[in-house]
């Protein structure tokens, strides 16, 4: 399947890309990190600390434990700090 | 009730105004978040999802109206580059009492600042700086 990756803050800088198209046949987005970590250093360095990760599917907060579908907006990003 | 996510200043004293007019109002409650200087820094860059920043602040704004009995709401967060002494963001709420417009701030500032997809960048006179979460920050949500 295909999914759309987005990244922010520290995580977009470390991998250095704001977004990319993936194919994978993770089946949660545990499974999708195990897989990005292992293409290359960026990557694992990005998701070295999975404690300081948070992830979005399709725009809603989500768990590390939660389902991946063809066609979902996947995003990474650092807990947030607005306000 | 409206959330706006913008690069420009915004009017504090106009946005107030406007929530005035509804003369049901009897309490009218604000926070505005504001660049602090300190430690050579220099500015703050706020970077957002823009897919996602508008639903989450709309749904933190419902849940509010949903829990307290409140006249009207506003959100406004800024994004881009912010020199010290600007101002970030401002919450605003509007009540028949005040007890339930103070209460319905502090839970949407709370709510924002961990819920709501925004991350501040400090610039120091040396360098650059993303700013950590907090633990203070999740815990405030249990209160509620």
């Amino acid at each position: 399947m295909r999914l759309n990756l987005v990244y922010f803050a520290w995580v977009r800088e470390r991998i250095d890309l704001p977004s990319e198209t993936v194919e994978t046949d993770a089946k949660t987005v545990a499974e999708l990190i195990t897989e990005l970590r292992a293409r290359d250093a960026r990557y694992d360095l990005a998701f070295s600390d999975t404690t300081a990760v948070r992830v979005a599917i399709n725009q809603e907060l989500c768990e590390f434990s939660s389902a991946l579908a063809d066609g979902q907006e996947v995003a990474f990003f650092p807990p947030m700090t607005g306000g | 009730m409206a959330v706006s996510v913008q690069v420009d200043a915004f009017d504090i004293g106009a946005e107030l105004g406007e929530m005035r007019k509804d003369t049901r109002a009897g309490a009218l409650v604000n926070f505005t978040g504001i660049v602090r200087g300190g430690d050579d820094l220099v500015a703050l860059e706020l970077e957002h999802y823009p897919a996602m920043t508008k639903s989450a602040l709309e749904a933190i704004e419902a849940e509010a109206r949903a829990r307290w009995d409140l006249i009207d709401t506003r959100i406004i967060h800024r994004v881009g580059r912010l020199a010290l002494g600007e101002e970030i963001m401002m919450v605003a709420v509007s009540a028949p009492h005040r007890a339930d417009a103070f209460q319905a701030a502090e839970f949407m500032m709370d709510f924002l600042k961990s819920r709501a997809p925004f991350w501040k960048k400090e610039h120091f006179k040396s360098g650059t700086q993303w700013v950590d979460a907090k633990d203070s920050d999740e815990g405030a949500l249990r209160r509620w």
